[in-house]
């Protein structure tokens, strides 16, 4: 695997959007034309190497590049937007927008991101090793069409509304979750290990969500079907003693699953 | 400034130029027998020479056009355009912005274009969406089909009083025609429910729609509008809707057309016919009655049409008619928006999906083309989209493609539509294709002469307004039918547009905006006394119900940076 290294200058006061610095586009080109591709520095064009060292060597076939962002670039936007292929890891905060409309190849974050994680993400692999703020695999504004395949990994925790309009794909949330988790979700698995704050799966359709931590406030809409143990979905084991709901109720035609743990949440049982 | 147009192929309609190789000269933004030694030159040898499109019903500009621009950031983000030395950034694939939609007219060679559904307490927002919308001659239709006046004054009998009114309103709002959509329906809906059919009445003002077509049709011409009543038919969307269809087109029957300007004959202008051409009971006994419509269009000569033809796309959908927007929601269950005008009209807005492979898209494609093409005559038949609602108007070269290449259509139900296109309509079995003299006719002539502005709009006679296209296709040298795909590109982009004489566009790119577009509106004053009363009563209704001060409603010509008054009766 050829790697081209990406070590970042200061970062500027006004963000930066490198969407093109993927490997599909790096494939078969020279450091050099690389060093000179243009990134949007707010409303105006500049060059990769006026904001990065650049080094390292590409290869001919995406699959086989992995770009590294040696360090943080918290006003960096877009990282790995739209890849089919290859890796991207980034080894500090990254902004907004990382591995949206993702198709394929893997993206490694180690710090925290920016809002918008993974929106309208297809396949591949994002892994967050620290927070992500709102939206994490949600849909674009005002689409009812979000996240459909991949997999979301958050470490730490994260802000509001992720998994928006999810139809498929994977999200597992290690730490906790602000509001709405999992809103107007369609498909997919939503595993949260942490805490909820509110409004787990709210007007959710189809999918199914799993929380292991606590939920503070759970919505009214939900029927209670029963307690089930070691649970089994799309073939991912899950183990433990989950209260099972099926939801939202006040969404016509709904038949989202919501299982949450027993344990600590007997505030929310129905007897 | 001077231009001669050389060698062009020219297709005009209104003066039966078919197909001639012929200059066309210009002069001073107008159509002229001849020009000078110096005028400048354009050569269209080997190239289609037409008038400028104009588009007699559209919704490109007013509140629900700019609600479906708010509440679609996802459908901004499928289309965008970036600024050129001339042009203004744009988005918007279904509901673009208003700069682009005058961009995007212009590359089709279009140069006029109707919105269709002006509520009148909103039309200064109308006409301030107009001032942005560039390169476009333009006009609102105010809607006056469920408003109170109306329905008050014609419940009373008073259509000298109902004729004030509409005389005072057109004026008070520069609007152009009566529009009236689903009549009685929407008052309906501002109480949760709607009409069926012609005959059933409206709550509290207890008037059917049929007794609004027919006093608004009879004010029409008492008022001598240059443009018949333009009807969207009740019951849009529903299985068996047919029948309403044909008796509505049947009321204003034998009233005589009395236009005093223009030279139409029709009194009735029935728009997006295709949504209006259903049989069966429900979706799944459902079944096209195209052909009985083009049957009743073929034999009456009260009445022109425009299809609103479905193109098969992701698209938003907008109309007055709220409660058919509140059953499509229900259909495909995405968001709705819905927006009540005080005592005039209501309307919704809904993301719409028309899929090929859905039975009911695929059956919609298959009617309107059948509507384009069981009509003999194309003087009654107008090319429409009803944009968005069937499809965007950018969409206006592929319908013409579909017309003129039944090996195109062949392809798209063979290869890319369901079942139902065959299974449910007569479109399979149809093969007549439309020639460019024909195209013309339903993209120039027609919706100019129903709109009364044949004398200088949709014609390349002398004193036309010099609004014209020239598409970089051969008839002599290549074939329409098979080549649908290079047809429906030159008709995409043009090879030269010219507005008032001006290049506007050049090899498809937009390289001058021109001089704004003309507005036009109504001026006319059928009883001085009475239109005075009128306008006192709606004063204390004002003072009474609505959120807005009288004072504050009519727009000042002041909105109209080119005004074009026309003329109905002036006592």
């Amino acid at each position: 695997m050829s790697e081209i290294i990406l070590t970042p200058k200061e970062q500027p006061m006004v963000p930066l959007e490198i969407n093109n610095i993927i490997p599909d586009v790096l494939a078969g080109k020279s450091i050099d034309e690389i060093k000179n591709m243009g990134i949007w520095n707010g409303n105006g064009q500049v060059r990769l190497h006026e904001f990065f060292d650049v080094e390292g060597e590409s290869a001919e076939n995406p699959s086989e590049i992995k770009i590294i962002i040696d360090g943080d670039v918290h006003n960096t936007k877009r990282i790995g937007q739209g890849m089919t292929a290859g890796e991207i890891i980034v080894k500090g905060n990254a902004n907004m927008y990382v591995g949206v409309e993702m198709k394929g190849g893997k993206i490694t974050v180690e710090g925290n991101v920016g809002s918008w994680a993974g929106q309208n993400m297809v396949g591949g692999e994002l892994t967050i090793m620290g927070n992500a703020e709102d939206y994490v695999g949600s849909a674009y504004r005002g689409d009812w069409r979000g996240m459909t395949g991949g997999i979301i990994t958050v470490h730490g925790n994260v802000g509001s509304e992720i998994a928006e309009y999810m139809l498929g794909g994977k999200m597992v949330i290690k730490g906790d979750t602000a509001i709405e988790p999992g809103i107007h979700m369609n498909g997919g698995l939503l595993i949260i290990e942490g805490n909820v704050v509110a409004r787990t799966g709210g007007e959710m359709k189809g999918g199914t969500i799993v929380v292991k931590g606590i939920v503070k406030e759970f919505l009214p809409g939900f029927q209670y079907l029963g307690v089930e143990k070691d649970i089994e979905i799309d073939g991912e084991f899950i183990e433990g003693a989950f209260y099972k709901f099926k939801g939202d109720l006040a969404t016509k035609g709904s038949s989202g699953i919501v299982y949450v743990a027993v344990a600590g949440n007997s505030h929310i049982a129905p007897y | 400034m001077e231009r001669i147009i050389k060698n062009g192929i020219v297709y005009d309609p209104l003066n039966n130029i078919d197909g001639e190789k012929m200059d066309i000269c210009i002069k001073d933004g107008k159509v002229v027998d001849s020009v000078s030694e110096d005028a400048d030159v354009i050569d269209a040898s080997g190239k289609v020479v037409m008038p400028g499109g104009v588009d007699p019903h559209t919704h490109i500009a007013g509140p629900k056009v700019n609600v479906g621009r708010m509440f679609r950031p996802e459908d901004s983000k499928k289309d965008v355009e970036t600024i050129t030395n001339v042009k203004r950034a744009g988005s918007g694939f279904s509901v673009p912005s208003t700069f682009m939609t005058g961009y995007r007219y212009a590359q089709m060679g279009y140069t006029t274009a109707m919105e269709a559904a002006m509520p009148p307490l909103l039309s200064r927002h109308t006409h301030e969406e107009f001032i942005d919308t560039p390169i476009l001659d333009h006009a609102a239709y105010p809607l006056f089909g469920n408003n109170w006046f109306v329905m008050q004054y014609l419940k009373d009998g008073d259509i000298d009083k109902c004729a004030a009114y509409a005389s005072w309103l057109l004026k008070a709002t520069k609007g152009y025609t009566i529009k009236i959509v689903n009549p009685a329906g929407t008052e309906a809906w501002g109480w949760g429910g709607n009409v069926h059919g012609i005959n059933d009445p409206a709550p509290y003002f207890d008037i059917t729609g049929a007794e609004i077509i027919r006093g608004l049709a009879e004010v029409n011409e008492k008022l001598g509008l240059p443009h018949a009543i333009h009807l969207h038919c009740n019951d849009l969307g529903h299985p068996g809707n047919y029948e309403t269809t044909l008796k509505s087109f049947d009321i204003p029957k034998g009233i005589k057309a009395n236009p005093k300007h223009g030279k139409r004959d029709a009194v009735l202008y029935a728009t997006h016919v295709q949504f209006h051409s259903y049989g069966g009971t429900n979706w799944r006994d459902f079944i096209s009655e195209a052909p009985r419509v083009a049957d009743y269009v073929n034999k009456n000569d009260h009445v022109v049409i425009d299809v609103g033809q479905v193109t098969l796309d992701e698209t938003t959908t907008m109309t007055a008619d709220g409660p058919a927007e509140y059953d499509m929601h229900l259909i495909n269950g995405l968001k709705w928006a819905n927006c009540d005008v005080e005592l005039e009209t209501g309307s919704g807005i809904i993301p719409y999906l028309y899929s090929p492979k859905a039975p009911v898209p695929a059956s919609q494609w298959a009617i309107g083309l059948e509507l384009f093409l069981l009509i003999n005559d194309p003087g009654k038949v107008c090319l429409t989209t009803d944009s968005p609602n069937g499809g965007p108007f950018t969409r206006y070269p592929r319908v013409m493609a579909w017309l003129m290449s039944n090996k195109y259509r062949e392809d798209m139900i063979e290869n890319h539509l369901h079942k139902w296109a065959q299974k449910k309509t007569s479109i399979a079995t149809i093969d007549r294709e439309y020639g460019f003299y024909e195209i013309a006719q339903v993209t120039r002539s027609t919706p100019a002469t129903v709109l009364g502005l044949s004398d200088t709009k949709g014609h390349l006679g002398v004193g036309a307004d010099a609004d014209i296209a020239i598409y970089d296709f051969n008839p002599e040298t290549q074939d329409q039918s098979a080549d649908y795909v290079a047809l429906e590109d030159a008709l995409q982009s043009a090879a030269y547009v010219l507005k008032d004489g001006e290049i506007v566009v050049k090899d498809g790119k937009v390289v001058s905006i021109g001089e704004h577009g003309r507005t036009y509106w109504i001026n006319s004053l059928y009883d001085g006394e009475l239109e005075k009363e009128v306008e006192s009563e709606v004063e204390k209704m004002f003072k009474k119900y609505y959120s807005v001060n009288f004072a504050n409603y009519p727009v000042q010509e002041e909105y109209l940076p080119r005004s074009n008054p026309i003329n109905g009766v002036i006592q």
